[in-house]
């Protein structure tokens, strides 16, 4: 096996063997999650810890199905509700959690860059499920396990990602994901939601469904944080349901045989429409969730094979000494 | 006080643009020219350079309100160690320096508890709120150097001009934060491929020059005596330009920080490279770089700014900005001398005879009369930089670890040695 991360930070420090070698066994989960027996031993004996210092519900059940059903001990943190409020930092947190001795810590903070901050003081494994608009590499795993086996393969295919790209991690972790795999990637959306210097990043840019759709295999449609945008970043949602909202006639311009992707959850009517939404023949959404669990099932597990052999190698350095 | 003679230096005077091998007697606390006299005690160089000691504009002592961050003691002893023999105080503290008592304060513990000169500067709003000026006039008699309000830029325009107007029949200098406030707000990294690529909160470099513009077309309407703390773009350089050249009132200055290190230094989230305003492209830096050579940037300081570990280890966006930079400043700036681009007198200028001059003062100089305020150093001398080593209270420096090149090996203050390596 091949991967050889400690944590899942972001997906732009991992090698493109390391996210076959992810994909690949997250395939044998799919399998497993859909048999009779959903139970594997993987990561019996080690605790695991959800953090969340945003709200989830998604994201946060897949990653707790994903440990139960590997038989991990998962505990969930609601860290809005608790002490952050109370003036506790980062550090402190990480340190309390040492104490607790976890083995692997599932962490969604507001603050791009948190999680990595949070990596460097603990013990133990550390996945990031989303840091701010900097990245949310499950996410990305789950989407490139959808579109393999959905298009049969995760190369040379073009991918348009649209909507909201600024605020967008799960964008980001796309487009690091996309384009280590040698795929043709553009990203569609108003100016205003288009992050600056991201034509320096390998991708395409347009302002214009129609043209960014053209001749897609994959068109992946972001959630429109609808709170922060009236008036701000967009005229109106009408507005933007008329110019950016995945439609049929849009979608028209994309290959016949395209697949429509998000990240849920979904605004119908702004980003997307309601039919395109539920047409079994062109929206992956629901596989998506499915492949959700597998690759999170995946990822911990070997992030806890690293975590094993780096302490077991730490146990024998320590034997030897005595 | 005993005269002394340096002998065997290698002399760097930046007003004769000079570097040559030479002796330089000192008398009575200034500098009595090139021969000695009987009894004056000797220092062999052993043909290292002797300089002016750098003035640096821009210093924050965290005292009063954080002096757990940075006292007058530790500073002061900061900047001996790194050949800084003026320190220019920012009135960024809390309380803020805006009263003639607050700066008495400053002016009385400095004096106590720095080996080094200090000079403060004072706010130029009451609190640096923006809103009511300060007194100019006591607190020029009171000893302040120049009026800021440091990185609280006056958002007003009706107030600033009514303190620039002001302060022009005193002939105060107004030192301004060119920054477009609005568009600058929670910014922590400059807008671009890399600040977008790690999701961080950022701000266009054009809001260095909006901030500039405007503070330019305040000048001049008001002739007020201007000096910008940074310039940090290619952009706002122009603008420089085109005010130096239609013969306004204006100087500028830059942090060593932008001279030496770009936006990709921040990598994954590094706190220690967050600064205001925050890292520029590396065409940017270069940019400043060539404009220090040429002059269009008169100063380089280190705007030190100690901060804490806590407020530091913080997710990137909410952790303060600032950097220590006292004891780096020198082996950082010969970093530009080492890679060419720029000689030792031309450095010492913006490091040395610049600031003394727009700030009214005799030192940066090597000439007979001037104050004895001299650094000794070895231009060559590697060493790898270790944050726990340094004097400051606070060990926030980007160059942790960093391989440099410059080593002080003496400090004079007024002819009394203040740091010995």
């Amino acid at each position: 096996m091949s991967f050889r991360a400690r944590h899942l930070l972001g997906i732009e420090h991992l090698a493109p063997d390391e996210i076959t070698a992810l994909l690949d066994l997250a395939e044998t989960y799919v399998d497993l999650n859909r048999s009779a027996d959903k139970h594997d031993n993987a990561l019996q004996g080690l605790t695991q810890i959800n953090m969340f210092f945003e709200n989830s519900t998604r994201t946060q059940a897949s990653f707790e199905l994903a440990g139960k059903r590997l038989g991990a001990d998962v505990m969930n943190m609601h860290m809005q509700a608790s002490s952050v409020k109370k003036g506790e930092t980062l550090i402190d947190t990480a340190l309390t959690l040492n104490a607790m001795h976890p083995d692997l810590l599932v962490v969604r903070h507001p603050d791009s860059g948190a999680v990595n901050l949070l990596a460097q003081k603990v013990n133990c494994a550390v996945l990031n499920a989303g840091d701010g608009r900097h990245e949310h590499p499950t996410q990305a795993l789950l989407d490139a396990l959808t579109i393999r086996r959905a298009k049969g393969r995760l190369h040379r295919l073009t991918v348009a990602i649209c909507g909201d790209i600024a605020h967008s991690r799960v964008a980001r972790s796309n487009i690091w994901l996309l384009g280590k795999m040698e795929n043709r990637v553009r990203l569609v959306g108003p100016p205003t939601l288009i992050p600056a210097g991201a034509s320096e990043w390998g991708v395409e840019v347009y302002d214009d469904m129609q043209e960014g759709l053209k001749d897609a295999d994959v068109v992946m449609m972001l959630r429109l944080q609808k709170e922060r945008m009236d008036g701000a970043f967009i005229p109106s949602e009408r507005e933007y349901f008329h110019r950016f909202g995945l439609d049929a006639q849009k979608l028209d311009a994309a290959k016949p045989d395209a697949i429509v992707m998000h990240p849920g959850p979904m605004n119908r009517g702004v980003e997307i429409d309601g039919t395109i939404a539920d047409d079994i023949n062109r929206s992956v959404i629901q596989d998506q969730v499915e492949m959700g669990v597998a690759v999170r099932m995946a990822a911990m597990k070997l992030l806890a094979d690293n975590l094993r052999t780096s302490r077991a190698a730490k146990a024998d350095i320590e034997a030897t000494r005595v | 006080m005993s005269a002394l003679l340096f002998k065997n230096a290698r002399l760097i005077d930046p007003e004769a643009g000079t570097d040559r091998i030479g002796t330089l007697a000192v008398r009575e606390g200034k500098i009595a020219g090139p021969s000695g006299m009987d009894g004056a005690t000797i220092v062999d160089c052993g043909g290292k350079c002797l300089a002016p000691g750098i003035v640096d504009i821009g210093v924050k002592v965290s005292e009063p309100g954080e002096r757990h961050k940075e006292s007058f003691r530790s500073a002061g002893l900061a900047a001996a160690a790194g050949g800084v023999t003026t320190m220019v105080t920012r009135p960024d503290t809390t309380p803020a320096i805006d009263t003639p008592e607050t700066l008495e304060f400053v002016r009385r513990r400095a004096n106590e508890a720095s080996p080094v000169r200090v000079l403060p500067m004072a706010a130029l709003t009451r609190g640096r709120q923006g809103r009511e000026m300060a007194e100019i006039g006591f607190l020029m008699d009171a000893g302040a150097v120049a009026f800021t309000d440091c990185d609280a830029v006056v958002t007003n325009t009706k107030v600033l001009t009514r303190c620039m107007t002001y302060a022009t029949s005193l002939g105060a200098l107004i030192i301004g934060h060119p920054q477009e406030p609005i568009l600058s707000e929670v910014a922590a990294a400059t807008s671009g491929k890399f600040a977008s690529l790690k999701g961080l909160p950022a701000v266009s470099s054009m809001a260095e020059r909006m901030g500039l513009d405007r503070d330019i077309a305040i000048v001049e309407m008001t002739g007020a005596r201007y000096h910008a703390d940074q310039i940090t773009t290619a952009r706002a350089l122009r603008r420089l330009e085109r005010a130096r050249d239609a013969g306004l009132d204006i100087t500028a200055g830059v942090s060593i920080h932008h001279l030496t290190l770009n936006e990709l230094d921040v990598g994954d989230f590094r706190t220690f490279f967050k600064v205001k305003p925050p890292l520029r492209s590396e065409d940017d830096r270069l940019a400043v770089v060539e404009a220090v050579a040429n002059g269009l940037i008169d100063v380089i300081s280190s705007m030190h700014t100690p901060q804490d570990e806590e407020s530091k280890r913080l997710p990137f966006a909410e952790a303060a900005s600032g950097a220590v930079g006292l004891e780096t400043l020198l082996p950082a700036a010969m970093r530009l001398v080492h890679n060419g681009h720029i000689d030792l007198p031309t450095l010492w200028r913006a490091l040395s005879l610049s600031p003394s001059r727009r700030l009214g003062l005799d030192s940066g100089r090597l000439s007979a009369g001037a104050p004895a305020d001299l650094v000794l150093f070895d231009p060559d001398a590697p060493f790898v930089m270790d944050r726990s080593k340094l004097h400051s209270k606070s060990k926030n420096t980007p160059f942790d670890e960093a391989r440099m090149e410059g080593r002080i090996l003496g400090t004079w203050v007024g002819g009394a040695r203040v740091f010995e390596a």
